[in-house]
């Protein structure tokens, strides 16, 4: 702050400041008290489903004596609220526990886990977002036409058809019988040895390592499962763009434009898509956050070794600290991306901002 | 589905897919890969696997990794599997009151890192399974052992003689085959210790170090042809080939497993080539790959039994003219000839086949009117109902519903509460249900393994110490339990093998298990793959001797 500025501006900054800090504070409760509410749930939830935590440990085979020994090191012999009080005590220390599935910190498993399926999620919601608008805006402007029954049926169909059905109908056509792009997983074991990970992020890992012979590898292995990820984005995405275009395109500013004599494309994409744009990136970030939770089925079919997949796994073994980081995690997505399509809107849209 | 329908739904997807080919730009991949020529690559569904310990591991897929990468004192004889034959020992002797074991081991053998392999090594092996405790101890315990006096009975003479006593004149048949599973692998102690960790020992664990347990779930310290080079859970498993074995060594530069869940995906990567082997082939992909000519099939029966069990705490199950009805009700034929094609055959005992004393026989067919006269005599004219849980995966619940309509027929109403895997089993262990269908695997390949489960309860109570399938189904059999034991004592092999044709029989005529199939592990094979072999038991399935063309 200049030494010219008056009191009075100064004075106004500082109650804004103090406003905002108690927004900030009020968003911190509620934040929090959403993750205990979410671990709570969760973790009770955990402890009631009918699946016997220890079997996943030791086997169905394991003498009596050796399930009761790892049923007490787990500590499940504690009351529920005993239990539920010492993994808090964890979490507060950064310690998420240990995943009795794949022996690894659950954290760690994340941090593995997590950017596969975001890698897919990412590149899915570009498909679906590059295909939904355009598709969306041109049923909005030939409202009525065959463009629009198009879109419409294309738009229905990316949402009743089973993903299971239609991943193992891609891989048949495109991997199999086309031989277009690679088959399931996230890279071929050619590069097993030369290829070493470091952000989780193939796509990027290879730019970064300059192995473009693996680059290939990897964009062809996963645009498959990505287009079709991002077919279902694009349904949604499309089918919102139209009706908020609708709504744009039906508005006097329209009529006025239209009268100033502008062109009908700067009218369509500068001015009505302008404005739709700002509850479509709400609509955009609610289906990624939808996409990164994992689509178990298409992970399952294109053997990808993501989130959903593990999550659902640990679900079926109750491996609890797995299901709950997992779902921590989750959780933290879905607020950040909250937060990250409010910072947008502001951008976007002037009457948001603070006067 | 006809054409046209496939087109209009394919229609959607080819926007997408001009998409893809724009990025692709031209076509990355070929039509056909190509694994490389010194690496086998499989896909498998090996999320079972949760440890690489030799000491804790229970599971199927482990039991591959672990019996091709480390050696253990004897191994199954693959060509005939009632006996066995010299792992890293060269020769043993019993002494003549049954309970001194004395290996010699093969001179010379060292273990992939080098290290050379001793008699110590054996011991301390051993020694480190019974502190540790963990789920397949039992296999070495149950010959006495515990912590306190383990270095004692599993102890090196000299560097190249391990001498092993047991507290009972077992069937040496009985103890040579307990050694022969992957609990008995030799660890390379100087190799372990290094990675141990100290503990402070308490009242559940007495020892003060860990015999390098955390290092172990994820580590490799053996002696076998391969070596396991990485394992990364719900992905992928490395192995390579130990230049330091002893005996012939593998072809394979590599093995890489590739996990794999669904069986159509497996068979799309076979037949494009990305994998050289497919291991969870259900009977229909597995059909079109013995019909394709680029590939071939292979298999073998595995120790694996399937069953239907009636609880005994149901009265009306209890009745023994409605356990010998149910056995009447399956409709066999049909079951083996759909839902079991390729994948298990029919087998109404309880020893897997192959094993020593196995009785082959199959009396019991589909006969709803036999069933009807049985349910009569035992007071049910009018038919009963029953719960019956089913898990939700092929073939169970297909041999389930195939059950669930037999049984109809003679006024048997069964109501099939579907549930997940472990979910039915929970409550199975729990003997809360009336009916349910699972499988067995043998714990190690002897006939005790399977006698143990389904012909001995030695307490029928609710907190008993040991609960076999006898007790999760509550039969209790005071007098098979004690001829399941004697049979352990039988020092003549062939005297041995009549008492458990004996008490399979038993288990035939009058026991609350209805058994269906034995398992058939079946794999799809590129046509250039060579001499892969799938053995007995997990285990045994031996990569060593396979090629690639």
């Amino acid at each position: 702050m200049s030494a010219v500025e008056t009191r009075k501006p100064a004075r106004r900054a500082n109650r804004r400041a103090s406003a905002r800090l108690k927004s900030l504070a009020g968003f911190l409760v509620v934040v929090a008290t959403t993750y205990l509410g979410l671990l709570a749930v969760t973790f009770f939830i955990g402890r009631v489903v009918p699946i016997d935590p220890v079997l996943a440990i030791v086997g169905d085979r394991a003498p009596a004596h050796v399930v009761e020994r790892v049923r007490q090191e787990m500590g499940l012999d504690l009351p529920y609220y005993q239990q539920f009080w010492l993994y808090l005590k964890g979490v507060f220390q950064g310690d998420f526990g240990t995943s009795v599935l794949t022996t690894n910190p659950v954290m760690t498993d994340i941090r593995r886990v997590f950017p596969a399926t975001m890698e897919l999620a990412t590149v899915g919601t570009i498909i679906g977002a590059a295909l939904g608008i355009p598709l969306g805006v041109l049923a909005a402007v030939r409202r009525g036409s065959i463009a629009d029954q198009v879109v419409r049926i294309v738009g229905l169909i990316g949402y009743s058809v089973p993903i299971f059905w239609l991943g193992l109908l891609a891989l048949l056509v495109f991997y199999a019988r086309l031989g277009w792009v690679s088959g399931p997983g996230r890279i071929d074991v050619v590069f097993e040895y030369t290829f070493t990970p470091v952000t989780g992020f193939f796509l990027i890992d290879a730019i970064f390592n300059r192995d473009w012979a693996a680059f290939r590898d990897i964009l062809s292995h996963i645009i498959l499962p990505a287009s079709l990820l991002g077919y279902f984005s694009m349904a949604y995405i499309s089918r919102m763009t139209r009706s908020f275009m609708l709504n744009e395109l039906g508005q006097e500013y329209i009529v006025a434009a239209r009268a100033k004599g502008l062109s009908e494309s700067r009218i369509i994409w500068g001015h009505a898509l302008r404005n739709a744009a700002v509850p479509l990136v709400t609509v955009i970030a609610l289906s990624y956050a939808g996409l990164l939770e994992g689509s178990v089925l298409t992970e399952t079919v294109f053997a990808w070794p993501g989130l959903g997949l593990y999550i659902t796994n640990s679900l079926q073994n109750a491996d609890m600290n797995a299901v709950l980081g997992g779902t921590i995690v989750i959780g933290s997505v879905f607020i950040a991306i909250n937060l990250l399509s409010d910072v947008l809107y502001r951008m976007l849209d002037p009457r948001t901002r603070t006067r | 589905m006809n054409r046209e329908k496939i087109t209009t739904r394919l229609r959607p997807l080819l926007a997408g897919a001009a998409f893809s080919l724009l990025l692709v730009s031209g076509g990355v991949a070929p039509a056909f890969a190509v694994t490389p020529a010194d690496t086998l690559v499989q896909a498998w569904a090996i999320d079972d696997t949760i440890t690489l310990d030799p000491a804790e591991s229970f599971e199927l897929t482990p039991a591959e990794f672990i019996g091709n990468a480390y050696d253990m004192l004897v191994r199954l004889d693959i060509a005939d599997t009632t006996k066995v034959k010299g792992g890293v020992a060269e020769s043993w002797t019993v002494s003549d009151d049954g309970l001194t074991y004395t290996f010699k081991l093969k001179p010379g053998i060292k273990f992939a890192s080098g290290n050379p392999l001793t008699a110590e090594d054996v011991a301390w092996s051993m020694e480190r399974v019974v502190k540790l405790d963990k789920s397949p101890a039992f296999i070495l315990t149950q010959f006495g052992l515990t912590g306190e006096n383990v270095t004692e009975r599993a102890k090196a003479a000299d560097e190249g003689t391990f001498v092993f006593t047991v507290d009972k004149p077992y069937a040496p048949s009985f103890v040579l085959n307990c050694l022969t599973a992957t609990v008995g692998a030799v660890l390379d102690k100087k190799l372990v210790m290094e990675h141990a960790v100290a503990t402070t020992p308490n009242d559940e664990y007495k020892y003060d170090t860990d015999f390098g347990y955390a290092w172990m779930k994820t580590n490799y310290a053996g002696s076998g042809p391969f070596k396991i080079r990485d394992w990364r859970a719900n992905e992928i498993v490395v192995l390579e080939r130990n230049d330091n074995y002893y005996g012939d060594k593998p072809a394979l530069a590599r093995v890489i497993y590739r996990h794999v869940k669904e069986s159509a995906t497996q068979r799309l990567m076979l037949e494009a080539g990305d994998v050289d082997v497919a291991r969870n082939l259900e009977p229909g992909d597995l059909d079109a790959v013995a019909k394709n000519g680029d590939l071939t099939t292979t298999s073998a029966p595995k120790g694996t039994v399937y069953y239907i069990s009636l609880n005994q705490k149901n009265e009306n199950l209890a009745k023994p003219e409605v356990r010998e009805a149910f056995k009447y009700l399956v409709d066999y034929d049909a079951i083996g000839a759909t839902l079991l094609k390729g994948i298990g055959e029919i087998r109404q005992t309880y020893q897997a086949k192959g094993v020593l004393g196995a009785l082959d026989s199959n009396p019991y067919k589909l006969d709803v009117a036999k069933a009807k006269e049985l349910l009569e005599k035992a007071g049910l004219k009018d038919g009963l109902s029953v719960t019956f849980d089913v898990r939700n995966t092929q073939p169970v619940t297909g041999i389930a519903e195939s059950f669930q309509q037999t049984a109809g027929q003679a006024g048997v109403k069964i109501e099939i509460i579907p549930g997940d895997g472990k979910q039915t089993l929970t409550k199975y262990r729990a003997r809360n249900h009336d009916m349910y269908i699972g499988q067995w695997g043998m714990d190690y390949w002897d006939p005790n393994s399977n006698a143990e489960a389904f012909t001995s309860n030695p307490d029928n109570g609710d907190d008993a110490s040991v609960k076999t399938l006898a007790w999760r189904n509550a039969w209790d059999i005071p007098e098979l339990t004690e001829q399941t034991k004697a049979a352990l004592l039988e020092r003549d092999a062939d005297k041995r093998a009549e008492m458990y044709k004996k008490l399979q029989q038993e288990a035939l005529d009058t026991s609350p298990f209805v058994m269906v199939f034995q398992q058939i592990e079946a794999a799809g094979l590129r046509g250039n793959v060579q001499n892969y072999k799938l053995g007995p038991s997990m285990d045994t399935n031996f990569l060593a001797t396979v090629t690639k063309q």
